[in-house]
């Protein structure tokens, strides 16, 4: 067979669009309504005329056949049946008055006369409907047998069109084509060698099962998954933070190695939460729920970004199973499908039980070990409940201690309770602090903290024979590390504490103090205080003595301390009197005022004794006021329980349970985490939102239910909500007519570049009915009644001979079906940006083969997150082996994905994306050409070349020719190559530096065996071997 | 049926390169469909270089610019004290803001929280013949005041920076959907030779929160990757993966490229495919771009006395110096060029962190405006000053809440009518009253500048006919000379 070229086709293509006829056109051939009608109809006519409820026009719906055949508003009838000139459609659609024409013109959508004509054939054959093509269930065709049912629906498809297949395709190309379409990854020489000489008739077959055998195949078919998903690491909304869900990643990888069949794949993602007794597997399968974007910005508001997460799920049901734009719905029923926003809303409800922080940091997730982690984890969990056991135990030994211990907690708690809390009445402060007296009696300070102060206290309730006073510092979480002061480690200085009682704002007496006790004196840093001690009697000394003198309470500043003072004479305070307390600072330095304290008083002297400073909380406070006889068993548990928590006897236990649990946590902190779903007792509740909008809460409630118009069954009428198991369950159940279709699609696309209805994310009116429906809905039911086999259909299409053909073309095909929509050739196109990474480290020889595992960074240019905030990120490449590890396992930053998986059409995964663009733009160019990742690919490829071919240029071009494309180049090309490699060896020959610096670039060291001007120049070649379009292209 | 439409529409797609494969091929429909029967052009178009054409052909309307400098400023500008005067909020100061005015409303972080009225924090004065009041911080834009058209009733439905940023670049609220300078490539194509038609560059400012943006901002969105807005970055190279690697030299590079192309023509003799040609195409830009860019980015060239207009200095990355590269990168052809601006996220401390504003964007917007004048290039460029939403009249300590009931953006140049206030918010500065704007209106009127009606630039996506205008937009006629 001859093959022509491009550019002689494309002078006589321009003819074939006249000379090959529109094939339905014939006057005698059937108009087909799905195929020829509904299309028309959809694009031109549904958005006045079809199922929005709102927007119908003229009462007249032309996506029913009972609307279009019945007069509508205007007593016309659109369409009568056999008689197009009876038909108003017909004189509508051909008028040339303005104001009746349709579609109108202020539409800008205009009518062809083929489909004029089109129309009115149809109306003259009868004008019959079908229902639409992907929501009646698929049903097997015809076919041999099932390894030869592709290829035989392909060959009636050929026939019909007139088409003759291509060749098939030479063994080398062939070896190439599968290797990238099953593993992601180039043959070696010596495979396509080997494959090429192997004589036996099964030879491709042991081929395609040896990969799909592989563990990569896993990673090669995760790619395509992963982008429908949405899977990211990163949140993606505002500061774009990282989350934990890798495991998720590798699950998937698993799932398609393992050939998890792919209902049990679609259960586990939705609901592997609901499922009986669930895996580790399951839950993190379950992570799916949470795939989507997410928010941490201030501001943000919960019932929107509800009403956001719930969308956003619903659109991803509808773009992964059914290929339904279900967007739409959200604002109005669909213009050209029947989803409702009933349909929709309802199908939201089945996420609502979906336990989330809506505004806010996601949760670390669950504990993924793996078998070798999960045993470590279930010794140290034993070993915990051990010690616990023990440390539970009766022990008798305690006993005498614990006698003595309620002893003398009951009579801390007596002595305290002669302290009576002191609020005062008014407290200020000389420098401006602001200072606000609580609800529990003390004080804070905010505001300005300046390096010294007063604060003035004024009481004013009568007392009387008061012999003592109080003061607490209480930390506090506004305060400086959570302590009771307001310098930066919490502490404070209280220099001088001095106290008067006034009468009409004049001093009558001075209180004066004869002692005073502390919880805590500040031995450190106390060189140049007067005490070397940071004393509670300096308080009182009335001296401030300086600016290095006064009670602090280093380091304990987290804690509650004490301060009490007993007056040398009782004070009694009269009606008109008033006693203020002034709490001199003059530490000078870094702000050292009291941040949050509390005064007491007490006329017990006893009370003014003991410092108190920790007591037992409330509910273990009543327990010790219940005589011992009196306690029932659980009280007297409880407070033996206590008890143990600081019994002396029992330390050296607690310190050993406490390392225990430590080990564990350390332990735990160590394993990877992955977001998985759980489940919420009480659902959100969802309602119907008019026009999408979250801030008007009249709607109807909806619970979950399936879409009306595909649940041709009818919703049983369970009493029970139903469940995302129920949706998982009716996507994959045998009569669901989308799931399998869509599925297949995505997966066809694969191997033949495109799906066999070429609209991947929409099935519905606006999508493309198949050209080949036979052969979509043999693959649809074939998947099905095999279980939903994946690898079994990825096997079946492979082995098919339409997928061994040459991507080459004839004239005769090209003019005919330039789109290849027959199938008489493979395609050709560019790898994805994932597998243009893997080929180029691959043939380097620096490719890691680890499967799974954290996300890693390949180097990324400085800055290129300048623009990422909360917090400010600064990027980190991977070293060593994670360097070099495959394309899928880059860090996936949703708002900055890497910028050369950018450039080769890596989606950014915020959206649900059922293909790619296959673009082809500088940028890749520039990547190819400069990026680190390939300088130093095309090196370490250099350096293979000079090892391990040790001939003359020609031998080893050939080599790195037949490494690279796995073929050996032409005599031209051999040329074009050693010019250029013998006029840069000369270059970088006379500039030693220059092949110095330009070795250097990677983490990895250059051999310094190698000549370094040799090992540039070769550098050189593989870099343009690396960039070459074929290198980079699968065919 | 295979229509005769689609075949035309395939052949099509060869002669431009092939760019459009899967779901996009349809958004070729909006093409003249007579022109690709006709075999002269057919011809003429299958020896066109790469340069994309744009779709729009011919233009809907006479085109009144030709490009657009969108400054975006990033945080969301209070009007308050920026463009918008209201007296009888200095009156209220301190008073509880009038609950009439606020059920109901969307709020952010006031949620919930007792919303108390707060005085601008700077005078306004009168500038121009216009005698339009704008705050007295912006005397440079003042002085060009008459050349400027203020609208003060814009509106937005998003209240956060993400979404809202979204919402004004790409009209959606949801991530995936282009960025209006794709849209306006994808339309119109690039004129620039050696440079992408959508540029975007960014600076940051002093005393704000320095809000994070995301690639997304001008991500093309389901359009083909060459529509993507190329970021010009302020530090490292302009382009990512623009230079060559460390050791080579361009002659070495040159050589590089041209061996590729060589070996790609002789594989193209064998396999016949029309993608090698657009790869060639390709590398030959890649590698012009090596040295425009730079070229474009170095400053010095420019008069001291240009250099003074703007207030900067070469590669110190400002704002000044990014209004600089605008005008070169509008001299060059390029079609869409978009700066951001930061730290206008003024929740406290409004009353400085305007005062940084001003310094930093005060003098530049006017000596972009002069220098274009001056080139007459003002004729034929737009240019758009714009927040994400505007800020509270309510306080929020000493700063302002996000607000998106009504703020000010300004328009000038490329058709717009010059020294006109347009649409006005309450007394008290809270929401568009008079002529309110919605985002969909701003985009409509922004298509309408340059030629295309806005109901008529879309591209099937997800089973719509998806527009940057969505179902809504309203063109200002108004605004409009």
């Amino acid at each position: 067979m001859k093959l022509y070229s491009w550019k002689t086709i494309k002078e006589v293509a321009f003819w074939g669009v006249f000379l090959a006829a529109i094939p339905s056109a014939g006057a005698a051939s059937k108009i087909d309504f799905n195929r020829d009608v509904r299309p028309v109809l959809a694009e031109n006519c549904f958005s006045c005329h079809g199922p929005d409820a709102k927007k119908v026009k003229g009462d007249l719906r032309l996506d029913q056949r009972d609307s279009t055949i019945r007069p509508a508003k205007s007593g016309k009838i659109a369409v009568v049946p056999g008689k197009p000139g009876k038909s108003e459609l017909v004189r509508r659609i051909r008028t040339t008055d303005a104001d009746d024409l349709m579609p109108p013109e202020e539409s800008h959508k205009t009518l062809t006369s083929a489909q004029k004509e089109m129309l009115q054939r149809w109306i003259s054959q009868g004008a019959e409907y079908q229902g639409h093509w992907a929501y009646t269930a698929p049903t097997r065709p015809q076919s041999p047998d099932r390894a030869k049912a592709i290829d035989s629906l392909v060959k009636t498809r050929w026939r019909s069109l007139g088409l003759k297949p291509a060749p098939s395709v030479d063994r080398r190309t062939l070896a190439r084509r599968l290797y990238f379409d099953l593993v992601g990854l180039p043959p070696k020489p010596e495979e396509v060698d080997a494959f090429e000489q192997d004589r036996s008739p099964k030879a491709y077959e042991n081929l395609v099962d040896r990969l799909l055998a592989s563990p990569h195949y896993g990673e090669r078919m995760a790619i395509g998954w992963l982008d429908i998903v949405r899977f990211a690491d990163t949140i993606g909304y505002h500061s774009d933070t990282p989350r934990n869900i890798w495991p998720y990643r590798d699950y998937v990888i698993r799932a398609f190695n393992e050939n998890k069949r792919f209902d049990h794949f679609t259960r586990e993602q939705l609901a592997g939460d609901l499922l009986p007794d669930p895996t580790v597997e399951q839950k993190v399968a379950s992570g799916f729920n949470r795939l989507l974007l997410t928010t941490e910005e201030g501001g943000a508001q919960s019932k929107d970004y509800e009403v956001r997460y719930m969308t956003d799920r619903i659109r991803a049901v509808g773009a992964i199973w059914l290929g339904q734009t279900t967007g739409c719905a959200q604002c109005h029923d669909h213009k050209f499908d029947p989803i409702t926003a009933n349909d929709f809303y309802s199908m939201g409800a089945f996420f609502a039980d979906i336990k989330e922080t809506i505004i806010g940091a996601r949760e670390p997730g669950m504990l993924v070990p793996d078998v070798k982690e999960a045993k470590e984890l279930a010794r140290l969990e034993q070993e915990i409940k051990k010690i616990e056991a023990d440390y539970n135990g009766a022990h008798p030994e305690l006993s005498e201690g614990f006698a003595d211990w309620q002893k003398s907690e009951l009579i801390k708690l007596t002595q305290d309770e002669s302290w009576v809390r002191w609020a005062p009445a008014k407290a200020d402060s000389s420098a401006g602090t602001k200072l606000k007296v609580r609800d529990n009696q003390s004080v804070l300070a905010s505001g300005n903290n300046p390096e010294k102060d007063n604060y003035t206290l004024q009481f004013t309730n009568e007392v009387a024979g008061v012999v003592g006073i109080r003061l607490e510092a209480l930390p506090d979480d506004s305060l400086p590390a959570k302590g009771s002061g307001r310098a930066g480690n919490g502490n404070f200085v209280l220099t001088e504490v001095v106290a008067r009682v006034e009468r009409d704002g004049k001093e009558t007496r001075r209180i004066l103090f004869d002692s005073a006790l502390a919880t805590i004196e500040q031995t450190v840093a106390a060189d140049s205080n007067p005490y070397k001690l940071w004393s509670a009697a300096s308080a009182i000394d009335g001296d401030i003595k300086g600016d290095s003198s006064g009670w602090a309470i280093l380091p304990d500043v987290t804690k509650a301390q004490h301060l009490q003072l007993r007056l040398k004479a009782p004070l009694n305070l009269m009606k008109e009197e008033m006693l203020v307390i002034e709490l001199q600072q003059r530490h000078g330095a870094k702000g050292h005022n009291l941040g949050s304290f509390r005064l007491a008083r007490t006329t017990n002297s006893e009370a003014i004794q003991w410092l108190n400073p920790v007591l037992v909380s409330a509910d273990i406070a009543v327990l010790l006021k219940i005589s011992p006889n009196n306690r029932d068993g659980s009280q007297r548990d409880k407070l033996f329980s206590h008890y143990k928590t600081l019994a002396p006897l029992l330390k050296p236990l607690r310190d050993t349970l406490e390392t225990a649990r430590k080990s564990l946590t350390d332990f735990e902190s160590k394993l990877p985490r992955s977001l998985v779903t759980e489940r919420l007792e009480n659902p959100r509740t969802v309602r119907i939102l008019p026009r999408g909008n979250w801030m008007v809460e009249t709607g109807t409630e909806v619970k979950p239910a399936l879409p009306a118009y595909l649940n041709k069954q009818g919703a049983s009428v369970a009493s029970q909500r139903l469940t995302r198991l129920d949706l998982a369950n009716w996507l994959v159940a045998p009569e669901n007519p989308l799931t399998s279709r869509v599925v297949i699609n995505r997966i066809w696309k694969q191997f033949f570049g495109f799906g066999l209805s070429k609209v991947m994310d929409d099935f519905g009116s606006q999508g493309e009915a198949p050209p080949n429906q036979p052969l979509l809905d043999w693959l649809a039911c074939e998947f099905k009644e095999s279980g939903w086999d994946v690898k079994h259909m990825v096997r079946l299409m492979v082995l098919s001979e339409t997928y061994r053909q040459d991507s080459r073309s004839s004239r005769e095909n090209l003019i005919k079906d330039p789109e290849n929509r027959g199938l008489a050739r493979q395609g050709r196109w560019r790898l994805e940006a994932e597998l243009v990474r893997d080929n180029a480290l691959s043939l380097a020889g620096l490719l890691s083969r680890t499967v799974g595992g954290p996300s890693a960074l390949p180097y990324q240019p400085t800055g290129y997150w300048e623009n990422l905030n909360f917090p400010q990120r600064t990027y980190q490449a991977s070293e060593g082996e994670k360097q070099y590890r495959r394309g899928l396992y880059t860090w996936w930053q949703r708002s900055f994905v890497h910028p050369s998986m950018l450039a080769f059409d890596a989606p950014t995964r915020e959206e649900c994306a059922a293909e790619r663009n296959r673009s082809n733009i500088p940028q890749q160019a520039l990547v190819l050409m400069n990026d680190p990742s390939y300088v130093e690919a095309a090196r370490s490829l250099a350096v293979r070349i000079l090892k391990e071919c040790p001939g003359d240029i020609s031998a080893r071009i050939t080599f790195a020719w037949r490494e690279v494309v796995a073929r050996p180049p032409t005599p031209n090309e051999l040329a074009t190559m050693r010019d250029l490699l013998e006029k840069h060896l000369v270059q970088f020959q006379n500039d030693p530096s220059a092949a110095a610096r330009y070795l250097k670039v990677g983490a990895s060291p250059a051999p310094t065996t190698v000549n370094a001007a040799e090992l540039a120049a070769w550098t050189d070649v593989a870099r343009i071997l690396l960039n070459l379009h074929e290198t980079i292209t699968r065919s | 049926m295979k229509s005769s439409q689609e075949i035309g529409q395939f052949l099509l797609q060869q002669q431009t390169r092939r760019v459009f494969l899967g779901r996009t091929s349809q958004g070729v429909g909006a093409l003249a469909l007579a022109a690709m029967f006709s075999p002269d052009k057919l011809r003429a178009a299958a020896t066109q270089s790469d340069k994309w054409q744009g779709i729009v052909k011919p233009f809907h309307f006479p085109p009144r610019a030709k490009r657009v400098i969108w400054l975006t400023m990033a945080g969301g500008p209070s009007h308050l004290e920026t463009f918008d005067p209201k007296p009888k909020l200095t009156e209220m100061h301190g008073q509880p803001m009038p609950e009439s005015y606020t059920k109901g409303k969307q709020i952010a972080q006031l949620q919930g929280q007792k919303l108390t009225c707060f005085e601008p924090q700077h005078k306004f004065q009168r500038f121009g013949k216009s005698g339009v009041e704008i705050c007295e911080l912006f005397k440079n834009i003042g002085s060009v005041a008459d050349e400027i058209c203020w609208v003060r009733s814009m509106t937005s439905e998003a209240i956060n920076h993400d979404p809202a940023h979204m919402f004004m670049n790409t009209g959606s609220q949801i991530a995936g959907r282009p960025s209006m300078g794709s849209w306006l490539t994808y339309g119109l194509g690039c004129e620039a030779e050696d440079l992408p038609g959508f540029v975007v560059l960014t600076s940051l400012g002093r005393g704000g929160q320095n809000q994070p943006i995301s690639a997304r901002q001008w991500a093309p969105g389901f359009l083909p990757s060459r529509f993507q807005g190329v970021h010009l970055r302020g530090q490292g190279e302009p382009v990512l993966y623009l230079g060559t690697p460390d050791g080579v030299t361009r002659s070495q590079q040159r050589d590089v490229v041209q061996t590729i192309n060589s070996l790609n023509r002789q594989r193209d003799t064998i396999v016949d495919d029309p993608e090698i040609a657009t790869r060639i195409a390709q590398y030959e830009m890649a590698f012009q771009m090596q040295a425009s860019v730079p070229e474009l980015m170095d400053v010095s060239a420019e008069p001291k006395s240009m250099l003074d207009l703007y207030g900067c200095k070469s590669g110190d990355g400002s704002f000044a110096s990014n209004c600089l590269l605008a005008r070169r990168l509008a001299e060059r052809g390029v079609r869409f060029i978009q700066l951001y601006h930061k730290d206008w996220d003024h929740h406290g401390g409004i009353k400085q962190g305007v005062e940084y504003k001003a310094e930093e964007i005060d003098r530049a917007c006017m000596a972009l405006i002069t220098d274009l004048k001056q080139r007459d290039m003002l004729r034929d460029t737009l240019i758009v000053w714009a927040g994400e939403f505007g800020r509270t009249p309510m306080s929020q300590g000493d700063g302002r809440d996000h607000h998106n009931a009504g703020f000010t953006v300004w328009l000038c140049g490329g058709g717009i009518k010059p020294g006109m206030v347009y649409g006005a918010t309450d007394e008290l500065g809270y929401a568009a009253v008079e002529n309110p704007i919605e985002v969909h209106d701003l985009h409509a009127t922004m298509l309408k500048l340059l030629g295309i009606d806005h109901t008529r630039l879309s591209i099937k996506f997800q089973g719509l006919d998806v527009r940057l205008t969505g179902i809504a937009g309203n063109v200002i006629k108004d605004i409009i000379t």
